[in-house]
């Protein structure tokens, strides 16, 4: 079956596994996953899954990276080679990579209290162990369960969910034959105060449809 | 390290019934029905034998509607044979079964009463006092989608997943033709989520002998969802109708015998269904299991087998093999034509052998041969005996005489020669229901009245298509009928491709069969609305008004009042649709203000629903001579949207400053409401405008805009428009009741004519400026490309040759001049011949979205302007509805809808409307010809003479026109006594004074008559040359 040939939205109102347009897939979230880290989660959304390690707050590793009032926050992001994200590897310093992590890092470094942790560092590393569409929202839940589990102050917990599009019907938590064929928003929403602190889209909308989605990505989250 | 938590989904605390699902970790029992507020249910099924990599039991996280729907488990999929990515799929429990007595299902979503209690009972086989309902396989909807569009309504139908999925990969067509069927309401159909479904969802085996295909799963599958059906409906129903597998699959049929379920072959069930259902659907049933297998078909092989698929796409990459779609010949049966890109000249594609079972439409791939191929050999033996029919000798020789030798013209000079291929493969068939007759040689005496099924031929209506091979009961009955048939199969054994029967049209020549042939041949969708698209229509009906104004109405809001402005319509007579009207009045600076209304259509039709998809997806109007097929319901084209006189109507307005020569000061746009003050005819215009002692402002409105479209045309013609010309006629009808011609003559044009086309032109270059000005990528815009000179080449030779006049095609501007220059003084009707084979000459004006084509190529080389659109008839074409919406959102009157911010989208429908365009066009042409034939007869004693010019010359014949009636002929001569003359385009006939010589532009007298063709029951139009030669015997 090619994904040309998929049909996203069945007359059933049935997606192409089965789900309804605003059902999650399987989740499931588990801390403390990694021995050695100050905080570790990996999170399951149907066959993406994610691991993420904190570690930090602690001395820098690289004295650049030091700021005297507040912590700074690394990010790094990895893909396992049997991630099966398709026929192109994708090795540490990819561009991709690299703007997935530059997301992630934006995302929490307004709502990790950094000012409490001033002059150190905390280390982000992002695995993505299996790839099925979805990984940056995947990888902000997760850091936000590794973080927690690291007991480091946060504002807020995040929660992330992607939204596509199909005609004029939202449909949430996209997989990846869905993420290739929709236009597609990434939401990090904080649930306490209800503020945004990501939306990021790669492909062109229309406005009217944006600020639904945008909605219904919050909602989700 | 901490325990292994699950966490379950900490957000959304005002959902209070999560909480209960929050413990709900474990398994819950599967036989438990599964209500829409219990917890998920998790227990993993795993297909056999394969190790799922599935998540942890854990909660589902609920997202938005707060609506715990039990999904459930996943199951990976693999895809293919273990490589690329795995899916991941759900079975729920919440698929809804459609019956109407359901206990269980009846709060799932999706879930509608449609499967009724007591189900089919008139059948033979299946008798069972509760009825039986039918579940159909992938094969029966590929290969018997007439006999399923054609059973009874109340048959009821289940149609699993499976089927429609499988459907979807193997033909779109059939696909669409399927959902067509599910979403007809008055039917019984109900579509199971089988796939879907978790007591029905079906794995790939492993077997002893292997992996089970996928045909096999696939037929499983079907069979496991009667299963399904007849235990869960057991639960709500003591006496449960039959559930019967309608399959043409043996094997399959005997799987579900030895489950002990009934099953039943498509010919078994309708040869059991109530006698006179049986008699409608017999011949819908193709081939079926008694048909003989292909490769057991008795005679020898006539076509060349395909290559295979490998081969082929490798020679295209090679550039050995070209792609293209094939034309036939309409003068000649044995040959057709492929344009090919990178080739300077279509490819000619000689005999049948060449052609190889290519039907006109297809899209075919090609090799180049060298050296023209000629059909000699396969000319003669038309229909072969062994096919249990023959054609008698006369026939043959009237097939070859009418086949007029084209080629002719292109073999004289070398240079001319055309490339010549065969066809090696066949990449897509275009086949769709034909208009037929049957062929009368076909029958036998014996078969005229047997009622055996028997072989019989099907005459296209349409000269391109081979005639069509199919098996019937009633021959005797469809001999006089015009039937629709349609295209199965074409094996390399038979000369002729096999079809069936899809239904009967009516009586040859009665007007309803006539009419209906002509659509359907045209792909006109002529059937009523539904009811959905009815419901969209405002619901005051007729005695919709506008409402009195006020700030918050709804139909006022930005809206201009010019109720008070003096404007009336021009139109032709009997308009009913009446979407421009126009008003002018001075300025006090001496302009003057001239302003266009069309009807706001858009205020009715809105983006996306039912009735916006319909209209688009007929857009246009189809005007036939006796009726007119509506794009938008009648209540909107006639009554709400028609501009009619002395009534307030919603308007979209182009409003300009001229001055009094036509130049533009200013232009705005704006919706408003008009009232009309008069509706005049062309002729009643332009009485009231010459009537000089008539000096009321209606008048004088009509005089200034009078004058200044005499200037804006003046300005046009300057800047190089072309005056073309094609033959409009007018056909009186006598009464309405009996139809019976009939008069034809020739439309006449006045000033008013060209007072309306001025202002509608220049609104829709206005408009056209506008909406590409504010949405470049997407604007709905017409052009018409510049012809390329060789296109005008064969016309300039003949002018040269035979007036010594020449066409300068280098601008539209020169070709305008030389067209005028183009005068014999004897003869003024030979000006307006060259303009209508010039005419021809050119490519047509098309719909097309400005972002898909460079800015330099959206010139009108007809009208000579930079950019134009439709806008001013959007009750008649779609084209103009997305560009007053379009226009609605460059004023900021509305926001555009998202659908028209989408080049693709756009592009997808203004390539439909272009279709639908052109076939339209052919639609009404061949409604008039079919008149003129009927005028043609009645007329005293079905004998016409008629002046005509010869227009091309064969060697065989000549191509006449008939420019009183619009009509084109062919005279032949099957003695050869003549002479041609190619290079002076003149053929010398022999006659009792010697050779006289017809040359192309002479003027002649012909004779016509029509004539019944023996075989095909069609009218043919008969043409004898008269002066000054008589033709006769020839």
């Amino acid at each position: 079956m090619s994904s040309s040939r998929l049909e996203i939205l069945n007359d059933g109102g049935l997606r192409h596994d089965a789900r309804r347009p605003y059902e999650l897939r399987s989740t499931s979230f588990s801390l403390g996953t990694h021995p050695t880290a100050d905080g570790s989660s990996t999170v399951t959304q149907g066959l993406t899954s994610v691991s993420v390690t904190v570690f930090g707050p602690r001395e820098p590793k690289q004295r650049a990276g030091v700021t005297h009032d507040r912590a700074s926050i690394v990010v790094e992001v990895g893909v396992a080679l049997w991630a099966g994200t398709g026929a192109q590897r994708r090795t540490r310093g990819d561009k991709r990579l690299m703007e997935v992590g530059a997301a992630i890092r934006q995302t929490f470094e307004p709502v990790i209290m950094t000012q409490l942790y001033p002059r150190s560092e905390i280390f982000i590393n992002v695995q993505v162990i299996s790839a099925d569409g979805g990984i940056l929202p995947s990888s902000i839940n997760a850091t936000t369960l590794a973080l927690i589990d690291a007991g480091i102050s946060l504002l807020d917990y995040v929660t992330s969910v992607s939204i596509g599009l199909h005609l004029t019907q939202p449909l949430l938590d996209l997989s990846a034959p869905e993420e290739n064929d929709l236009p597609t928003l990434v939401v990090a929403s904080l649930p306490g105060s209800g503020k945004i602190t990501l939306a990021q889209m790669e492909t062109r909308l229309h406005v009217d449809r944006f600020e639904e989605m945008l909605l219904l990505g919050v909602e989700a989250g | 390290m901490r325990d292994f938590i699950t966490i379950l989904n900490p957000v959304l605390p005002s959902q209070s019934h999560h909480s209960s699902a929050l413990l709900c970790n474990r398994p819950t029992p599967r036989d438990k029905p599964q209500t829409a507020f219990t917890g998920p249910p998790w227990q993993l099924q795993r297909p056999p034998g394969r190790v799922v990599k599935a998540a942890p039991p854990d909660h589902h996280p609920q997202a938005h509607q707060g609506r715990s729907a039990p999904v459930a488990d996943k199951v990976p999929q693999e895809d293919g044979e273990g490589k690329g990515p795995q899916l991941e799929r759900y079975v729920r429990d919440d698929i809804a079964c459609g019956f109407e007595e359901c206990q269980l299902c009846a709060d799932f979503p999706g879930f509608k009463p449609v499967l009724p209690k007591r189900g089919y009972t008139l059948h033979t086989k299946f008798a069972a006092k509760e009825g039986h309902w039918l579940v159909i396989d992938t094969n029966v909807v590929l290969h018997q989608m007439d006999l399923l569009s054609a059973l009874p309504l109340a048959l009821p139908i289940i149609i699993p997943s499976t089927t429609i999925r499988e459907t979807r990969h193997r033909s779109l067509p059939l696909h669409n033709r399927l959902q067509q069927l599910v979403q007809d309401e008055e039917r019984k159909v109900w579509v199971w989520w089988n796939e879907e479904s978790r007591d029905t969802a079906t794995f790939q085996e492993e077997r002893e002998e292997g992996k089970e295909g996928p045909n096999d799963r696939n037929d499983r599958a079907i069979r496991k969802t009667l299963q399904y059906y007849s235990e869960h409906l057991l639960s709500s129903a003591a006496r449960p109708p039959q559930l019967v597998l309608l399959t043409d699959d043996k094997r399959n049929r005997e799987l579900a015998h030895a489950d002990g379920m009934l099953a039943v072959s498509t010919r078994d069930y309708v040869d059991g269904l109530d006698p006179k259902e049986r008699e409608k659907l017999v011949d819908l049933v193709v081939g079926g299991v008694d048909e003989i297998e292909p490769g057991e078909r008795r005679g020898r092989r006539l076509y060349d087998e395909y290559l295979p698929m490998d081969v082929l796409t490798a020679g295209v990459k090679t550039g050995r093999l070209y792609q293209g779609h094939f034309n036939a010949s309409q003068y000649n049966y044995l040959e057709g034509t492929v344009r090919v890109p990178s080739l300077d000249k279509p490819v000619l594609l000689v005999g049948r052998q060449a052609m190889n079972r290519s039907v006109d439409g297809d899209v075919v791939l090609f090799e180049v041969v060298d050296g023209l191929i000629r059909a000699e050999a396969l000319k003669d033996d038309d229909v072969e005996d062994d096919e249990g029919t023959g054609v008698d000798d006369k026939e043959k020789q009237k097939l070859a005489e009418e086949k007029m030798d084209v080629e002719d013209e292109t073999k004289r000079k070398p240079k001319d020669v055309q490339p010549t291929g065969r066809v090696v493969g066949v990449i897509k068939r275009n086949w769709r229901a034909y208009v037929c007759h049957l062929d009368r040689s076909s029958l036998s005496a014996a078969a005229l009245t047997s009622l055996s099924q028997q072989t019989v031929f099907a005459t296209p209506l349409s000269r391109t298509l081979p005639r069509i091979r199919l098996r019937t009961r009633q021959a005797p009955q469809l001999i006089d009928q015009k039937i629709l048939v349609t295209i199965d199969s074409w094996s390399p054994n038979s000369k002729y491709p096999d079809g069936h029967f899809v239904r009967a049209l009516g009586k040859v020549e009665s007007k309803e069969a006539e009419q209906e042939s002509l659509l359907l041949e045209y792909e006109v969708p002529y059937r009523p609305f539904g009811r959905a698209i009815l419901d969209c229509l405002p619901k005051e009906g007729e005695t919709w008004k506008v409402p009195p104004k006020s700030a918050d109405s709804l139909e006022w809001r930005d809206r201009e009042d010019l109720r008070d402005l003096i404007v009336c319509s021009i139109d032709p007579p009997n308009c009913q649709d009446i979407d421009d009207a126009l008003h002018a009045r001075p300025l006090p600076n001496g302009n003057i203000e001239a302003g266009v209304h069309i009807a706001d259509v858009s205020h009715f039709v809105h983006p996306a629903n039912p009735m916006d998809s319909e209209a688009a997806s007929r857009g246009t109007t189809v005007y036939l001579v006796d009726k007119r097929i509506d794009m938008l319901p009648h209540l909107l084209g006639t009554s709400l949207c028609s501009l009619r006189p002395y009534v307030e109507r919603l308007a979209f307005s182009v409003i300009w400053e001229l001055t009094p020569d036509g130049e533009i000061v200013k232009e705005r746009f704006v919706k408003s409401v008009i009232s009309s003050n008069e509706a005049f005819t062309y002729e009643a215009a332009q009485v009231r405008k010459d009537n000089k002692s008539l000096n009321d402002p209606l008048t004088n409105s009509i005089r200034l805009l009078n004058s200044l479209a005499i200037k804006l045309k003046e300005g046009r013609m300057r800047a190089g428009a072309l005056s073309l010309s094609s033959p409009e006629l007018k056909i009186h009808l006598d009464s309405a009741e009996s139809a019976e011609p009939i008069d034809v003559e020739q439309k006449e044009l006045r000033e008013t004519n060209s007072l309306v086309e001025e202002f509608m032109l220049l609104a829709n270059i206005s408009v056209a400026r506008k909406i590409q000005e504010v949405f470049p990528a997407t604007a709905v815009l017409r052009r018409h490309a510049a012809p390329p000179k060789t296109n005008f080449e064969a016309l300039n030779d003949l002018l040269v040759k035979r007036k010594g006049l020449e066409l300068d095609v280098s601008s539209n501007g020169a070709l305008a001049r030389s067209l005028d220059a183009c005068v014999d003084p004897e003869r003024p009707e030979f000006n307006t011949l060259v303009r209508i084979m010039a005419t021809r000459c050119m490519l047509s004006a098309e719909y097309f979205c400005s972002g898909s084509v460079s800015k330099e190529a959206y010139g009108h080389y007809g009208l000579a302007s930079p950019i134009y659109t439709h806008f001013t008839s959007p009750i008649r074409r779609y084209a103009d509805v997305l560009a007053h919406r379009q226009l609605a959102a460059a004023i900021n009157y509305t926001s555009l809808h998202p659908s028209l911010q989408s080049k693709a989208h756009v592009d997808r429908i203004l390539n439909n409307v272009n279709k639908r365009n052109r076939l339209a066009q052919m639609a009404g042409r061949a409604s008039v010809e079919f008149y003129v034939g009927l005028a043609l007869k009645s007329r005293n004693g079905g004998k016409t003479r008629a002046d005509a010019f010869v227009i091309r010359t064969f060697r065989n014949g000549l191509a006449v026109f008939v420019s009183s009636l619009g009509l084109e002929g062919l005279i032949t001569f099957s003695k050869d006594t003549h002479t041609f003359d190619p290079e002076n385009y003149s053929i010398a006939i022999p006659s009792p004074k010697g050779d006289v010589a017809v040359a192309v532009f002479d003027k002649v007298v012909v004779e016509i008559t029509v004539e019944k063709d023996a075989n095909t029951q069609r009218g043919k139009v008969k043409m004898v040359l008269v002066e000054p030669v008589s033709s006769v015997g020839l």
